[in-house]
Parts: structure tokens; C-alpha cells; sequence
């Protein structure tokens, strides 16, 4: 019994255990060794020690600007979506009628954001004579009704903020699902001793909920570095005027995919890796000292 | 609690409605711009449409004349269906394993298991397609499937081991005592149980690989392997500003599915969004 108990414990891991070494572990060695390379697929890879990351910095400026616009996108759009689903998940929690159809239509652009049709939708509402346009023409706005929002690389990345703003509605729902958890007496108990709804939600509904908020946090963290169907559909695959659509992930398919440069790609994804570790790593240590288990 | 007086209550309620309107606009407005005809799309934002078309469907389904939405649509369900049946059989035993057998190394597995759910795709994407390109297997759907049967969503893993925890283990143990061995229990006991967490796997493996443009992308070379979304992507590379009613309409087919599957599963789907953190 005891003997079968272990053979039954890998035998039902096998399929993890190929993917894992065949799909993850033995390609993200060679992913490295091939950042260390010149290969274009067609002739063997040959070792160039780190001249790819040294181009990197000093001679690819597209790495710069990519670099650039991913970092703002991240940095603007993931604070302002979490803040976003966390106002309304708290207006939600209040009691409101017909709950579940307000959750459902908050949740719908979640469900759809990530694909062509929405990116291709995004196109036309943000183009010269798209949605957002017409809406300021029709508001007697014409001296900004002239832009097209996607194609000046002024406000180009702001199209794609809107659009993950725009869906707010998995984290809220997962903010909800947390404020729920938070036992009345509690609330409670901060009511009679005299907590305003202020102290209530700042003092106890917060604190109570920041593990939530850490996987909220890099998990939308995570997914916005890895943006590339956005990118690639509203700049047309080019990376838009002036690189201002350049994403990290659309550079690295430019350079692997399209010009089969695929040492180089190779360290560019290492970079990407790093920055997410990093920035993982960071979220759990800024958060560690205020985050509360129960 | 302190109570919110009533005028809290309307205006709380009248924002929350018309921040719905705002969000889903757009996506109405698409929906009912597809069947518009061409000229009226850019000069009209109602949502009543004055005249009705199918024109642009006719256009749009025809796509480049060669190949067909027909071609796009068959192979996008082909891959969608098959991802679903590998997730769910790798999944679901390798969840097991995790959530209920022991042995050496189990640990260590599942920690680096979690750990993959972090790693983003473009660490591996460049051998993974060096690999494939040997094989012969670029342009096929083989190297967008078979990696689903070799339990590479270790979300979906996650998602059932926690599932199986919270089923009572005296079942299993009673099963044992009598004669059961583990595959039976396996198949027998914990998999009808979890039934809820394989249907949300189902439908969330269903619409990610349906709107999964990355993997498609680059495996995907010629129009007769191409899915859906990239028969959409197809309408951008002509840069054909005219042909947005042939667009608005082919991507109004391709979320039907998807928005088809979630009116249908919507408590499902939400709960598994609040419980487990999967992201839509």
C-alpha cells in the first residue's frame, strides 16, 4: 500500500513534470544561452558573449523608447485601474439594486479586453474620426476633435491606459469578494467606539484587506508589462509614430519574429524577466511590514 | 453598520448606472455600427441605427476571397476545443497528485509550480520555437495544443488542487478501505466532485486560447491555419480605412462565444474570479 502510495504520486505528476521540463526549464536555459549568441534559426547560434545586452543599452534606441512607454503604461494604468475597482467595490458593497447585473457589466470589458476585436474597437474610438471624436465635436469641441489620439505620439499610450482602466472589473470583483469577508462585529466594534465611516474604512477595512491588495497589486503588475495585443493591433505592428506604442513585449517580437534576431530577443525577454522578478519581489517587501494575515 | 441616507443611496446608485453606460458604450456601439451601412458608421453615435445592413458580414466573412471566416472560425474552435480537453485531463490528475498523494519532492514541485505562473511566456517563447521549427511543427496547430496537455497552465492546477482540499478526505479513505486504489478514487470520487471547478477551467481555457493572439501569431504562418483573430488582424495589415464595417462585424462574431459562455456561466465564472483571482 504504502510502496504503490508513492509510485501513485508521480505517476500522476507526469504530465506537469514533462511540460514543466521540456516546455519551462530546459527552453529557459537555452533562452539564456541563446542571449549570449548570434541566431537566426537558419545557421547554428554563435557565442557573442554579452554583446546582445551590451547593444542593449548603448545601441538600440527602440529598447530605450520601448522601455519608456512600457514603464508609463505600467506605472500610470495599474494604480489608476486598482484604484478604480477598489472606489467601486466599496460603492458596491454598500447595497445597491440589481448587484449582480451592475457586477456582470463591470466584469464584460475584463472578459473581452485582451482581444483583437476590442484592440481593433480601440482603433476607431481613439482614431481621427472615431467615437471620442465625434463626441467632441458634437460637445462643440472642435479644437480638439482634430487629433488622432492613436497616431500622436503624445497621447498614443494614453488609449492603452483607458483601455486597461477601462477594465476594472476582475480585480473589483476580487476587492468585493475581500471587503465581504471582514467580519460585521469588527465594524462593529469600531462603530461603538466611536469610528467614523472614514476611521471604519481606513483603520479596518484597509489594513484587513492589503494581502488582497499585494496580489491585486502583481497580478495587474505582471500582466501590464506583458501587454502585446493592444500594442500590436492599435500601432499596426510597427510600434506607432515615434515608437510611442513600442511595448516591451511588441520589440521583442519585432526583433525575434520579424527580423529573426532571435539571440538578441532571447535577451531581451531575460530582461523582462528580471524587471518582473524584481518587481515581484519589491511589491512582497513593501508590502510585508503592513500586510496582516487572518 | 451606519446607515446611508436615502439621497446617499440615489446618487450612489445613479453614478454606479452611469459608469455601466459609460464601459459597455462602446462596446454597443460596435455591435450596432456592424450592421450599419459603411458610410453612416463615422457619422453617427446613437445606438438606435436608422438604416439595418448585412452587408458588412457579407463582406467581412468573405475576408481576403482565398480563405474564408469559415477557415478562421473552424480552426479557432478546433484549437479552443482541443486546449479544453487537454487542460482538463492534465490538470485535473496532476492536481491530485498535488492536493492528495505523498511523496518526495511534492513540495518543492508545487512551489515551482506557482512559480511558472509568474514567468511570462517570452522567456521561453524562442527555444520553445526553435524546438517546434525542428519538428516540423510550425504552421500546425501542435505546438499551440500540445502543451496544454502537458499541464503548462498552472493556473487551472492551482485552481483544481484547491478544489479537491475542499473535499473531506474520508471520503477517499473510505473509498480505500474499500479496495479502491488511487486511480479510482481519482476518477471515481474526486473527479465528478470538483465538476464545478472543471467547468470553470473549461470556460476559461476556452476564451483565453480563443482571444490568444501571442501564441498565434507566431505559430500560425499561412491564411489556412489561421484563427479568427488573426483573420482579424488581417483587416489591419491592409490598412483599409473602408473596410471598418467588415471589421466591426467580424469582431462582433468573434466575441459571441465568449459573451455567449459567460451569460450562461456568469455565477460560475464570478465566483471563480473572487475566490481564486483568475484574471477574465
Amino acid at each position: 500500500m504504502k510502496k504503490m502510495d508513492k509510485m501513485a504520486g508521480y505517476v500522476f505528476l507526469i504530465p506537469w513534470l514533462l511540460g514543466f521540463l521540456l516546455l519551462t526549464l530546459i527552453p529557459l536555459a537555452y533562452s539564456f544561452y541563446y542571449s549570449l549568441t548570434n541566431f537566426n534559426l537558419l545557421s547554428d547560434p554563435s557565442f557573442i558573449g554579452f554583446s546582445n545586452y551590451v547593444k542593449m543599452f548603448t545601441r538600440d534606441f527602440h529598447f530605450l523608447n520601448a522601455v519608456r512607454v512600457t514603464f508609463v503604461y505600467v506605472f500610470v494604468s495599474v494604480p489608476l485601474q486598482l484604484l478604480f475597482s477598489l472606489i467601486l467595490a466599496f460603492a458596491l458593497n454598500k447595497g445597491i439594486p440589481f448587484l449582480s447585473a451592475f457586477r456582470a457589466i463591470y466584469y464584460i470589458p475584463s472578459l473581452l479586453g485582451g482581444s483583437v476585436a476590442i484592440a481593433i474597437l480601440w482603433r476607431q474610438v481613439f482614431g481621427m474620426d472615431g467615437i471620442l471624436n465625434m463626441l467632441f465635436r458634437a460637445l462643440g469641441l472642435t479644437s480638439i476633435s482634430n487629433i488622432s489620439w492613436i497616431a500622436d505620439p503624445r497621447f498614443a499610450v494614453w488609449s492603452l491606459i483607458i483601455l486597461r482602466v477601462w477594465q476594472f472589473g476582475s480585480p473589483m470583483i476580487i476587492f468585493l469578494a475581500g471587503i465581504k469577508q471582514i467580519p460585521n462585529e469588527l465594524l462593529e466594534a469600531g462603530a461603538i467606539d466611536g469610528a467614523t465611516r472614514m476611521k471604519q474604512t481606513t483603520r479596518i477595512i484597509l489594513p484587513m484587506m492589503t494581502p488582497i491588495i499585494l496580489f491585486n497589486v502583481i497580478m495587474q503588475i505582471v500582466s501590464a508589462f506583458k501587454v502585446f495585443t493592444e500594442a500590436y493591433i492599435i500601432s499596426g505592428g510597427n510600434g506607432g509614430v515615434l515608437d510611442s506604442l513600442l511595448f516591451y513585449t511588441l520589440h521583442i517580437y519585432n526583433e525575434g519574429f520579424s527580423k529573426m534576431r532571435m539571440g538578441y530577443a532571447s535577451a531581451l525577454s531575460w530582461i523582462l524577466l528580471l524587471i518582473i522578478a524584481l518587481i515581484t519581489l519589491l511589491s512582497f517587501k513593501a508590502f510585508s511590514k503592513h500586510v496582516q494575515y487572518h | 453598520m451606519i446607515r446611508d441616507s436615502k439621497t446617499v443611496r440615489i446618487i450612489r446608485t445613479a453614478l454606479v448606472s452611469v459608469i455601466a453606460l459609460v464601459l459597455i458604450y462602446p462596446l454597443v456601439w460596435m455591435v450596432v455600427s456592424s450592421f450599419k451601412p459603411e458610410d453612416l458608421i463615422f457619422k453617427d453615435l446613437s445606438l438606435i441605427p436608422r438604416q439595418l445592413t448585412l452587408e458588412n458580414y457579407a463582406i467581412g466573412w468573405l475576408s481576403s476571397g482565398r480563405v474564408t471566416f469559415t477557415t478562421y472560425f473552424y480552426n479557432s474552435i478546433l484549437i479552443s476545443v482541443l486546449a479544453v480537453i487537454g487542460n482538463i485531463l492534465s490538470c485535473s490528475l496532476v492536481a491530485y497528485s498535488f492536493a492528495r498523494l505523498e511523496y518526495r519532492g511534492r513540495k518543492l514541485f508545487f512551489s515551482l509550480m506557482l512559480m511558472t505562473m509568474m514567468l511570462p511566456v517570452h522567456a521561453t517563447i524562442v527555444p520553445q520555437f526553435a524546438y517546434f521549427h525542428k519538428m516540423g511543427w510550425v504552421d500546425t496547430i501542435l505546438p499551440i495544443v500540445i502543451p496544454k496537455f502537458l499541464a503548462t497552465d498552472a493556473f487551472f492546477i492551482f485552481l483544481i488542487v484547491q478544489f479537491y482540499r475542499g473535499i473531506p478526505r474520508d471520503l477517499d479513505e473510505a473509498a480505500i478501505v474499500d479496495g479502491c486504489n488511487h486511480y479510482s478514487v481519482f476518477y471515481r470520487i474526486l473527479l465528478p466532485l470538483a465538476a464545478p471547478a472543471l467547468i470553470t477551467t473549461t470556460i476559461f481555457t476556452f476564451m483565453w486560447t480563443w482571444n490568444d493572439f501571442f501564441t498565434q501569431i507566431i505559430y500560425l504562418r499561412t491564411p489556412t491555419s489561421y484563427t479568427a483573430t488573426l483573420g482579424l488582424r488581417m483587416f489591419i495589415d491592409r490598412q483599409a480605412l473602408s473596410q471598418y464595417g467588415a471589421m466591426f462585424a467580424m469582431s462582433t462574431l468573434s466575441i459571441v462565444p465568449i459573451l455567449v459562455l459567460f451569460v450562461t456561466f456568469q455565477r460560475l465564472l464570478i465566483e471563480g474570479v473572487a475566490t481564486s483571482g483568475i484574471k477574465g
